[in-house]
């Protein structure tokens, strides 16, 4: 994703401030025929979330409220904008030739897709049509709603376990940690393969028997490809007090280099593909 | 040009041509043939280069003073007494010992030279400015017995071509200097020597003698004579520096020495705003293979004369005005020198050399000059592109063109003139058309004609949109009689011009360098192109509220719709097809007019640093661009509002249509480092693969920075700390600590994109 330095109107950046101000509830989505969905924006030149050159599509929608979460003008399902399948697809059709040619995909990321499952279900499946590499970026809290056929238009999961002690996680997220390790568990047994994603907070995630316990978890499982440690950092703080919203890690720093490379090496130990 | 048995003369050539492979080229002036029978084309990477020699470091050691005195008080010294021609100034040297490329434009490094016979004024204000007195003797001649170029052009102006000069809707024109955009092929005094570049001009003269006297013929007549005069002149400028010219080189030392004189004599001859040196690497690198193979050259020595060469293109200077360096700043002076490409056989002309001139940018740093243009083909060797991309990154000097596009217009022997414009060396030149304000004309649709800063009517009056809404239908047809009414004027202005610029600043040196019957280019411009299709789409798809002044002309534009509206930069095909089909447009519209020595139309899109001065005079436009703001530069997204990413951004660019604007698309790209889990080398790699995507697509042009608005910023501040940073504006690099402060906020306010 690239650097966010200001607020520009019109840009995808723009805050939908107001729109609604609901969270989506679990049970009052209405997501089964999935013609129709919510979206927040895209980007087309991402090298991060996923092989070769990504386009990145956000989803609004998440149930989680991470504390460091930097697309929090993304939570509610209605700070998207309401659009066609067909829409998105003639969208990404208008790319896919192109991040073909550039050996990338398309990356579904948000929000949490798996709130709108039916909506990113067939935006997967169209973009698989195109002979599209792709991926979603979740939490893996609504895992569970992934059946096999669901999966079967996903080339790899890039999964946030954000903390591997159930309390540390329901800190950091305000939501149960057991669907994400479920839902890992499940991937593995399916040998799909996973990028587990990590985010370094000082003095929230870093704790060593914390990820030394995520190490764990992930080093026997042969479809996790990488673990990505994802530094902290503060280019979503903006978003956060524009959104009126309170921002408890406006104090907290960037993990240092010395820490980073600490928590990547704990991984290593543990027989994990790390960076 | 078949210059028959005349040519033919095996004994004086025989030991110069040694070793090369026979063909057409023998008996014609045909350097293309040469290069194609003799090119030894290059598929490995970069590791026989070598590093700047003791004689490339001690002469540059010696400029070093004169670059950091120039930072600081600009104009270091100018020959106002002297009009410069090929024979005006005696030898001049930097460090004679060392140098082993000679010739300077003056008698001196960097004192600047007078060109009056482009304009008197001009000189005299460039001397004002940069604090010189302007010398009597020549204000006398250039009042009373000799008109200028200048003079020439206000006598055949119309009142209403004066309106649209005054109201800024052309700019930019040249009208009171050299026109520039014409590529000698400087190659020829190299391989054929003067005297045989005579006898085929002697020939073509001959071929014409029956021909009937009308205005064409006596001006040819009169041209061929004066080519023939500034050859001869040409080898008396090379004898002051020691050297007889007048037969073809007999090594590399000579080869570079005589393509490098026949340089020289055009700088010397001309002072126009872009003066490129053509396509040169490759030709040289025949000769450097030569002496190579033959044991009287090393790589160290071969990289030494680039280097040397190279020096020397980077101390060019002209004398300019304060209002041409807002447009232009930063002396630059385009020495274009195009590397790289395919050939019609499907060979690289990459070769060894392509390697060397690149270089030079790692042992003398980075620099502005020469233009160093990579024709960028997908079928170039993996290596070359992978270097030219790293060269790129480290020192953001290098643009890019497409060579797979431009191939099948231009053939494999054209050069860049100026920034994006091609032409075929020697067989083809154009004249230069600057650009009109595009989004100031379509202000004057909407009011009618009026100015929207000024209020004077400046078009014909027509009907100004009337009601507090803008109707996309209406707008467009209003657009469409006032782009009727602009194509019209600027034709008219641009035949004034050149019609001027021949008979009074004819480029008698660069011309004998070119074949006697050329094709002609006129090469008009549009800036604003990303305002102009952003405005429409706004019109289109908003509910655009006009504003109007007490007078009734509409200063300002509300969107009272819901929506955003499609924005140019996003590869969105609502507006990227507004933008597409104005190009065609108003090239046809163009076209309706005969040109000047039946001249074939062409357009630019292209701005160079004109977009911030076309800007500042523009008023508030339909797409909430404000008063005063810069445009997009050349065909550039509006900053900011290519939101999606550079690939995004990119395949908009690429859909402008290059048959409708043959003299080239510019596209400015600014990376900045960001987040990647890939290594520098795989970026690189994901680079190379970008470039191909971008140019398979239909990109024209690439200008790449790698930087971030950091370091910018502190150059800003600290412009000691970086004498060499060099930035990629629209169609040329510049040192950015030399742009004026309203041109460094512009780059720095301009789209970073990530990592490509």
């Amino acid at each position: 994703m690239s650097t966010v330095k200001a607020l520009e109107p019109g840009s995808r950046h723009d805050l939908r401030v107001g729109i609604s101000p609901d969270a989506p509830d679990e049970n009052t989505i209405k997501d089964e025929v999935g013609s129709f969905g919510y979206c927040h924006s895209y980007e087309t030149s991402s090298r991060y979330d996923g092989p070769g050159l990504r386009l990145v599509l956000f989803v609004s929608g998440c149930l989680l409220r991470c504390t460091y979460c930097h697309n929090p003008d993304t939570w509610h399902l209605k700070d998207g904008t309401y659009v066609s399948v067909d829409h998105v697809l003639r969208r990404i059709g208008d790319f896919a030739p192109s991040i073909q040619a550039l050996g990338g995909g398309l990356t579904i990321s948000g929000g949490e897709p798996m709130v709108q499952l039916a909506f990113t279900r067939r935006i997967l499946a169209g973009a698989k049509s195109m002979g599209l590499h792709t991926a979603i970026q979740t939490s893996g809290f609504l895992g569970d709603r992934a059946d096999e056929s669901y999966l079967s238009e996903i080339d790899l999961v890039l999964l946030d376990i954000k903390s591997s002690d159930p309390e540390t996680y329901r800190r950091t997220t305000a939501r149960d940690l057991a669907p994400t390790l479920r839902f890992a568990e499940r991937l593995a047994s399916l040998s799909k393969p996973v990028w587990v994603r990590f985010t370094l907070v000082p003095g929230e995630t870093d704790d060593a028997a914390n990820v030394d316990g995520i190490a764990r978890f992930v080093a026997p499982m042969k479809n996790v490809q990488w673990v990505e440690v994802q530094p902290f950092h503060q280019m979503g703080s903006f978003k956060w007090k524009a959104l009126g919203l309170e921002y408890k890690l406006e104090n907290t720093q960037p993990p240092s280099r010395e820490l980073v490379n600490r928590v990547i090496e704990q991984f290593r130990a543990a027989g994990c593909q790390a960076r | 040009m078949k210059a028959g048995a005349a040519l033919r003369k095996e004994g004086d050539a025989g030991d110069c041509w040694r070793g090369f492979r026979p063909g057409d080229w023998q008996t014609s002036i045909n350097v293309r043939d040469f290069i194609a029978r003799n090119v030894t084309s290059y598929a490995g990477g970069e590791d026989f280069l070598a590093g700047p020699s003791q004689r490339t470091k001690a002469v540059w050691a010696k400029l070093q003073p004169y670059f950091a005195d120039e930072r600081k008080k600009g104009v270091l010294a100018v020959d106002a007494k002297s009009p410069s021609t090929l024979l005006a100034h005696n030898a001049g040297y930097i460090d004679r010992d060392n140098e082993i490329v000679v010739g300077l434009q003056t008698d001196q490094p960097f004192k600047r030279a007078i060109f009056p016979f482009g304009g008197l004024r001009m000189v005299e204000a460039g001397l004002k400015a940069a604090g010189f007195e302007p010398d009597p003797a020549v204000h006398e001649t250039f009042t009373k017995y000799r008109r200028s170029h200048n003079d020439g052009v206000f006598d055949a102006y119309t009142p209403e071509i004066m309106n649209c000069r005054r109201s800024g809707i052309i700019t930019g024109l040249p009208d009171a200097y050299g026109r520039g955009r014409i590529i000698g092929d400087y190659r020829r005094v190299a391989l054929y020597g003067v005297d045989r570049l005579l006898e085929a001009k002697r020939e073509e003269r001959a071929q014409i003698n029956d021909m009937w006297p009308t205005d064409e013929i006596i001006r040819l007549r009169e041209e061929l004579s004066e080519q023939m005069r500034a050859l001869e002149d040409l080898a008396s400028m090379a004898k002051l520096y020691d050297h007889d010219i007048s037969k073809p080189a007999v090594n590399a030392q000579e080869a570079f020495q005589w393509t490098y004189f026949a340089y020289l004599g055009a700088i010397k001859e001309a002072n126009g705003a872009a003066m490129s040196i053509g396509r040169i690497s490759s030709f040289l690198d025949i000769y450097i293979e030569r002496d190579l193979k033959a044991g009287a050259l090393d790589e160290a020595r071969a990289q030494e004369l680039w280097d040397q060469l190279v020096q020397k293109l980077r101390i060019v200077r002209f004398l300019r005005t304060p209002d041409y360096d807002a447009l232009f700043s930063g002396d630059p002076y385009w020495a274009t020198e195009c590397v790289g490409g395919m050939d019609l056989d499907g060979r690289t002309l990459v070769t060894k050399s392509s390697y060397r001139m690149l270089h030079t940018l790692y042992n003398l740093g980075p620099a502005p000059e020469p233009n160093i243009t990579v024709l960028w083909s997908s079928h170039m060797p993996a290596p070359f592109k992978r270097y030219c991309v790293k060269v790129s990154r480290d020192t953001s000097s290098l643009q890019y063109e497409n060579d797979d596009l431009m191939r099948p217009f231009w053939g494999d022997d054209y050069g860049i003139a100026c920034c994006v414009s091609a032409m075929r060396l020697g067989k083809q030149m154009q004249f230069f058309g600057a650009r009109v304000n595009f989004a100031k004309a379509l202000l004057y649709a909407i009011n009618g004609g009026r100015d929207e800063v000024s209020g004077d009517q400046v078009a014909p009056r027509t009907m100004p949109v009337v009601g507090d809404f803008l109707d996309y239908d209406d707008v467009m047809a209003k657009f469409d009689t006032t782009m009727e009414w602009l194509a019209r004027t600027y034709v008219h202005a641009m035949n004034c011009i050149h019609y001027m610029h021949d008979k009074y600043f004819y480029e008698r040196l660069e011309m004998a360098l070119h074949d006697r019957d050329i094709l002609r280019t006129m090469a008009f411009g549009i800036a604003g192109l990303s305002v102009v299709a952003d405005s429409l789409s706004a019109i289109k798809y908003g509910k655009m509220r006009v504003t109007r002044d007490a007078t009734g002309l509409i200063v300002d534009y509300q969107n009272e719709g819901n929506q955003s509206t499609p924005q140019f930069g996003n590869n969105d095909d609502r507006v990227d097809q507004i933008a597409s089909s104005m190009v065609t447009s108003f090239m046809e519209k163009i076209r309706k007019h005969p040109t000047y020595r039946n001249a074939t139309h062409t357009q630019s899109v292209l701005t160079i640093t004109s977009n911030v001065v076309y800007g500042k005079a523009t008023g508030n436009t339909p797409d909430g661009r404000r008063k005063g703001e810069p445009f997009g530069p050349g065909a550039n997204p509006m900053h900011g509002r290519d939101s999606h990413g550079w690939l995004a951004s990119c395949l908009s660019v690429a859909k402008l249509p290059y048959k409708d604007s043959l003299d080239g698309i510019s596209y400015t790209v600014s990376v900045a480092p960001q987040k990647t889990h890939l290594s520098d080398s795989q970026l690189l790699d994901e680079a190379v693969k970008a470039f191909d995507v971008y140019f398979d697509r239909g990109g024209f042009h690439m200008n790449l920075n790698v930087i971030d608005k950091e370091t910018l910023e502190d150059a800003i501040r600290n412009p000691d700390k970086y004498p060499q940073l060099t930035i990629r504006v629209s169609g040329y690099a510049v040192n950015f600590v030399r742009l004026t402060p309203e041109q460094q906020r512009d780059v720095i306010s301009r789209t970073f994109h990530g990592q490509i």
